[in-house]
């Protein structure tokens, strides 16, 4: 059973109270780019034996999005943080590297 | 004029634990930012409490102030007053950016009183409620088996429970399972 905790009610929530809303950090390519960008936009999407980055909703509690770092591996959290940013915060990937030296994900390392 | 009537209309059941319905409840969903003054003071003259913290709930009778999230709070008062209460809010709450919109007929609420009546709600929650963990003056939302539901505590023995109108009568035939008699865990 996966625990995340909700950044933003506090609750450590199970799986049952949230919703899964895919990989993390996707930046959109629309209107004016070109077809191969909106195209790995839509559809390349990460799947890494290890340190995923991911979107949950808190949708059965305070129906927040957030973000969640974690391997899909072993299913361990390294932790939870704010929808409203564009990269994993410096605490976030700390706890990371602390666990799995030398990991990278996308331009994230 | 119609007369208005809750959605089980009082129902009530003995068990473990005594459910019942407890008829209309008045209630206002108010989002806004919550640090702000202005929308502070709306909410101190709808309840007279002030703006609740992280999943706190200020909560007297049939009046009070719930958190339910980062920019959303659930305000109750009386059904009869909720249509003035609520115009004076909107008048106060007009010069910033807020919404409040009277909710009380989308909703139904429950009180699970008894001294089981944590092991009733842990069936049915995915939270934890041990008398550590959770106590009155806390709001938790969450789900009651598979719809969406959230509680507090009016004591250490009584819960009130709010779920949406068009599943009252799910979550009243799922709290009477749990309330069955002999169905004791005796873990909390």
């Amino acid at each position: 059973m996966l625990i995340l905790n909700c950044p933003y009610c506090g609750v450590d929530a199970e799986e049952s109270e949230l919703a899964a809303g895919g990989e993390a950090h996707l930046k959109r390519f629309g209107p004016g780019s070109s077809d191969e960008d909106f195209h790995d936009y839509l559809f390349m999407r990460e799947n890494p034996k290890g340190v995923h980055l991911e979107r949950w909703r808190h949708a059965n509690g305070c129906g927040k999005w957030f973000h969640a770092a974690r391997c899909t591996q072993t299913l361990e959290v390294f932790g939870t943080y704010s929808a409203q940013v564009f990269e994993p915060p410096k605490k976030i990937k700390d706890a990371i590297t602390a666990k799995r030296p030398g990991w990278t994900w996308r331009d994230f390392s | 004029m119609s007369e208005p009537i809750s959605a089980l209309n009082h129902a009530s059941y003995d068990g473990i634990a005594k459910v019942e319905e407890c008829g209309l409840q008045g209630m206002i969903t108010l989002r806004g930012d919550l640090s702000d003054k202005v929308l502070a003071k709306a909410v101190k003259d709808a309840t007279g409490q002030k703006v609740p913290g992280q999943r706190e709930a200020f909560i007297d009778g049939d009046t009070g102030v719930c958190w339910m999230s980062t920019d959303e709070l659930l305000v109750l008062v009386p059904y009869a007053e909720v249509e003035a209460k609520l115009a004076t809010m909107n008048n106060a709450l007009s010069g910033i950016h807020a919404l409040a919109v009277n909710v009380s007929d989308a909703r139904a609420v429950f009180r699970v009183s008894g001294a089981s009546a944590r092991e009733v709600l842990g069936k049915l929650a995915p939270v934890d409620l041990s008398k550590e963990a959770f106590q009155p003056g806390q709001i938790r939302r969450s789900r009651l088996a598979q719809v969406a539901g959230a509680f507090w505590m009016d004591d250490t023995e009584t819960f009130r429970v709010v779920c949406f109108r068009s599943t009252a009568d799910y979550v009243f035939n799922l709290l009477k399972v749990a309330a069955q008699p002999g169905s004791e865990v005796g873990f909390y």
